[in-house]
């Protein structure tokens, strides 16, 4: 009997033990994030308890950036969403009003602390000859992408082979369209999230050429070991602003304001520049890309301003139900 | 009041023809939880030619070891690829452990709950009659067919910041989704009609003599529930209890959509699979997924000791 | 009839406490929020609602969601009614383990399902490797997606069958083969008649589980619109694109066809009851 109660008295010890902090901030943020936010967070704690003498913990939250924005504006309540892209954030401003419209000009280098791209990944010894954006649309290249209305890596994606062939053809968009529907033609799965088509790249050994985050890329060749993969940078490629913002009314609703600012701020920080780096984004600042400029690539950049007009048409044009990409689908077209 | 006067389960001596008669299509009952017993007869070796058999016997067992036997060794062959104390080590990860834990709660909430519900409904079903009854035998059985995406978007549509009850219940500081209310509410939808479709069969066979003679012979109502339907049920509680735990303990895709996904939180054990496998940490992944298939078999095994238990006493 | 019961329902006491109770935890936990579904699909006008659930890629998707779900039960009910009767009329080593291990697919989680087939049958896996060079692709096409559904409806066909193979009366096979049938005709006349509801039973059980399925399914699918994905992800993928209203529209269409199976199911089974005790 007594045996009894003590197991019982373990159980429920193991069943209600939570760490209890002073402070806890909810992250919610995207796929790719997940080791970036690690050291993020673990860096953040150490230094808010040192001049603030107060314990933090930052709790995290990872998905596909459109499921993560669904959760916020269906009532997850972040303190900050740092996601995939400006127009997830965009949408928990006009669904649910929980933070202003102009978000984005709060911080500095449009509320992105770290940029990243799009490259490709191959197989070792590159096979099937990869180079450029071209050679995705070649018959018996196999091309793994996740799926753009689910993923917002996937829209970086599109938007970077779009912008690639608007340049190609002289910005003739059917030819554009034309362009992109036969590299859609060579995807033979669509995951839902990067990190799944990675997945699906890396582990299950489908495809050619995986397109993907120059970070995740990055950190594929790490996880899964040298020598098995290479990384094949384009002509011309997007610059990725994964954008961060704090979530007002939540912030205001649990009065944690001041150390959520601090977190975003922190991001900005040479400490944060540098754990970016590291994590193989592109950092902002000069010291930190000063350090890690042999790391990454030179890539001739554009933005979604430049070639999209912003984040809401290029949602509006190619991937609301009925878009662009929609009608890549569409059979007979 | 001694119950023992009374038939302690299963076929009664006293049961009609037609109740008999209706015995094995009650098997054809519903699902796997109908408690068949093991064949007490010697099983016939005339009939089929040998060869035949030993052909139907070969095909059959192929199948099965196809479709069920390998994702089942793979899963324990992924996770045990880089040795046990890696395997260790991924079970002990605190997010594991979280995980184990939120998983645990949701079964002693959803399982007792449903449990409850399963005996009242089996109570009114299967002891009365009357209107709409088949109506709310199919509404209990609905949670079965329904898409377990449907089942947590329902919740959101119900709970959401944009849903009907959110705006209040946000400003009253009550979490639903995204928490713990709201993972087991998905985790009860999913599991609402396995207890309750064990008992009506089971209860419907035993029919209400033995408690109309109870309460005849001077019992409370209470008294009668307890000392001559509980006994006759204990075992078809026990066995769909174990059902509702399996399905409770491995729901997906309900789960997923009202989850939230923070790390150590609320994330169950199904979650914690998916996570990990994004992270490229496939053998932690299938180490989480080999503690579900363990349950799984374990499940298994209890629900064989309770069948033989139950043929036991019926034979009795 | 209808006085009968009610002078049956004053001897046992809880009716009301018992029927009150299971509307009640019914009506909160299934009913009302199934109502906030419907109701918000409700948002659209009917030209609107037809326009959301007969898109073009929706269609796809019910063609692989149903066909798939169609074959794969077919699939089990030809296999499930073998194992069934190998199970209970012939003894051979590992029977109990098998028999114990037929549930196997409906207590595993689906997600560890999912992955594990994923794991056998992508083209470096332990099946898929060898189906690759006889040009079979099964990961991460509509193929996939079956074995998928063949995995989790197995145990359905099975359990249903089985206790009314084992309570057949052999009296009846012993009377047909004394009369000089043939084995297969002992089975084709004989006991194929008795089984055939259990075996409709099973058949639409494994069926309706399969169409809503999604845990297993999405990580094998390879989720092609209109090659493979099925209709719970693009509900899924509805929501993700903040579109509520067009995910409750299909998802009422699926809960219709789902209510209309369970429908189908207990009509089945109460018309079986009752054929089954005129007989007698």
């Amino acid at each position: 009997m007594k045996n009894r109660i003590r197991a019982l008295l373990a159980l429920t010890a193991f069943l209600t033990a939570a760490a209890q902090a002073d402070v806890t901030l909810l992250n919610v943020s995207y796929d790719p994030t997940r080791e970036l936010y690690q050291e993020v967070n673990a860096a953040f704690a150490r230094q808010w308890q040192a001049t603030n003498k107060e314990k933090v913990t930052v709790r995290a939250s990872h998905g596909g950036s459109g499921r993560q924005a669904r959760s916020v504006i269906d009532g997850l309540e972040a303190d900050v969403v740092t996601l995939a892209l400006a127009y997830d954030i965009d949408e928990i401003a006009e669904k649910a009003k929980l933070l202003p419209a102009d978000w984005q000009k709060r911080l500095p280098n449009n509320s992105a602390p770290y940029t990243s791209t799009i490259v490709f990944l191959v197989r070792k010894g590159n096979p099937k000859n990869v180079r450029d954006w071209d050679d995705l649309t070649k018959p018996g290249v196999s091309v793994i992408t996740p799926n753009p209305k689910t993923s917002g890596g996937a829209r970086w994606n599109y938007l970077a082979a779009w912008g690639y062939a608007l340049k190609k053809f002289g910005n003739d968009e059917a030819k554009a369209k034309g362009f992109v529907a036969s590299l859609f033609r060579n995807v033979p799965v669509l995951d839902s999230g990067a990190r799944g088509s990675t997945t699906t790249f890396a582990e299950r050994g489908q495809g050619d050429v995986l397109v993907a985050w120059e970070n995740d890329a990055f950190l594929a060749l790490k996880e899964f070991g040298p020598g098995k993969f290479e990384i094949v940078v384009p002509s011309v490629s997007i610059l990725a602003e994964p954008s961060v913002a704090i979530v007002d009314r939540v912030v205001d609703k649990r009065g944690t304001r001041k150390v959520a600012q601090a977190y975003l701020d922190f991001l900005y920080s040479e400490e944060g520049q540098d754990i970016a780096g590291r994590n193989f984004y592109r950092p902002r600042s000069q010291k930190a890309s000063a350090k890690y400029a042999k790391q990454f690539p030179r890539v001739n950049l554009f933005t979604i301003d430049q070639i999209f007009g912003g984040w809401t048409k290029a949602q509006k044009t190619h991937f609301a139900d009925g878009g662009v990409f929609d009608q890549i689908y569409q059979p007979g077209k | 009041m001694e119950s023992k006067t009374l038939h302690p389960a299963g076929l009664t001596a006293d049961m009609t023809t037609i109740e008999l008669m209706a015995e094995p299509l009650r098997a054809g009952g519903w699902l796997v939880s109908e408690a068949y017993a093991p064949p007490a007869r010697r099983p016939r070796t005339r009939g089929a030619p040998p060869l035949v058999r030993r052909l139907l016997i070969a095909s059959a067992v192929a199948y099965f070891a196809l479709v069920v036997l390998t994702p089942l060794v793979a899963v324990f062959y992924e996770a045990f690829r880089k040795g046990a104390e890696f395997y260790l080590a991924s079970l002990s990860e605190p997010d594991a452990l979280a995980a184990v834990r939120l998983t645990l709660i949701l079964a002693l909430i959803a399982v007792p709950l449903n449990l409850v519900f399963g005996v009242a409904a089996a109570w009114a079903i299967a002891k009365f009659e009357f209107r709409g009854k088949s109506l709310l035998v199919s509404l209990i059985d609905l949670p079965f067919a329904v898409s377990p995406v449907i089942a947590g978007l329902i919740y959101v549509l119900m709970f959401g910041l944009q849903g009907w009850l959110g705006p209040w219940l946000s400003a009253h500081g009550i979490k639903v989704i995204f928490a713990l209310p709201g993972l087991a509410l998905a985790t009860i939808f999913v599991t609402v009609p396995f207890v309750a479709r064990e008992l009506i069969p089971l209860m419907e066979s035993q029919g209400k003599d033995e408690e109309e003679a109870a309460l005849v012979l001077g019992a409370s109502g209470w008294q009668t529930f307890r000392r001559v339907t509980l006994p006759n049920i204990k075992w078809g509680l026990v066995y769909g209890a174990i059902l509702c735990n399996a399905r409770a303990m491995g729901e997906f895709g309900a789960v997923s959509v009202v989850s939230g996904h923070i790390r150590g939180e609320t994330n169950t054990m199904p979650l914690q699979v998916e996570i990990l496998y994004n992270e490229y940490n496939f053998v932690a992944a299938f180490a989480v997924a080999s503690l579900l298939a363990l349950l799984a078999l374990v499940t298994l095994v209890v629900k064989t000791i309770v069948e033989a238990r139950t043929h036991e006493v019926s034979a009795r | 009839m209808s006085s009968h019961p009610r002078r049956r329902r004053g001897v046992l006491p809880g009716f009301n406490l018992a029927l009150g109770f299971t509307l009640v935890y019914l009506g909160a936990i299934v009913l009302l929020p199934l109502c906030a579904l419907v109701i918000r699909s409700a948002a659209l006008t009917v030209q609107q609602f037809w326009d959301v659930v007969t898109a073009p890629r929706l269609m796809a998707s019910y063609r692989l969601s149903f066909g798939a779900s169609f074959i794969a039960a077919a699939i089990n009910t030809v296999f499930g009614l073998l194992l069934a009767w190998v199970l209970t009329r012939y003894r051979f080593p590992g029977r109990r383990i098998v028999d114990a291990l037929v549930d196997l697919p409906f207590a595993l989680p689906t997600a560890v399902a999912g992955i594990a087939l994923t794991a056998l049958y992508s083209n470096n896996g332990w099946i898929g490797r060898y189906l690759e060079p006889l040009g079979i692709k099964v990961a991460y096409t509509p193929v996939g997606v079956l074995i998928a559904l063949v995995f989790i409806g197995l145990p359905f066909v099975v359990r249903t069958v089985q206790p009314v193979l084992e309570d057949l009366e052999r009296e009846l096979e012993e009377a047909a083969a004394t009369l000089g049938a043939t084995p297969w005709q002992v089975f084709s006349r004989v006991i194929f008649p008795v089984l055939l509801p259990a075996l409709t039973t099973g058949f639409t059980l494994a069926f309706a589980r399969a169409i809503g399925e999604y845990g297993s399914v999405i990580f094998i699918a390879g989720n092609m619109p209109m090659v493979s994905e099925i209709t719970p992800l693009i509900i899924v993928t509805k929501l993700e694109q903040y579109d509520y209203t067009g995910a409750a529209a299909v998802a009422t269409v699926m809960l219709l066809v789902s209510f209309s199976l369970i429908l189908a199911i207990n009509a089945l089974q109460s018309w079986n009851r009752r054929r089954y005790t005129r007989q007698d």
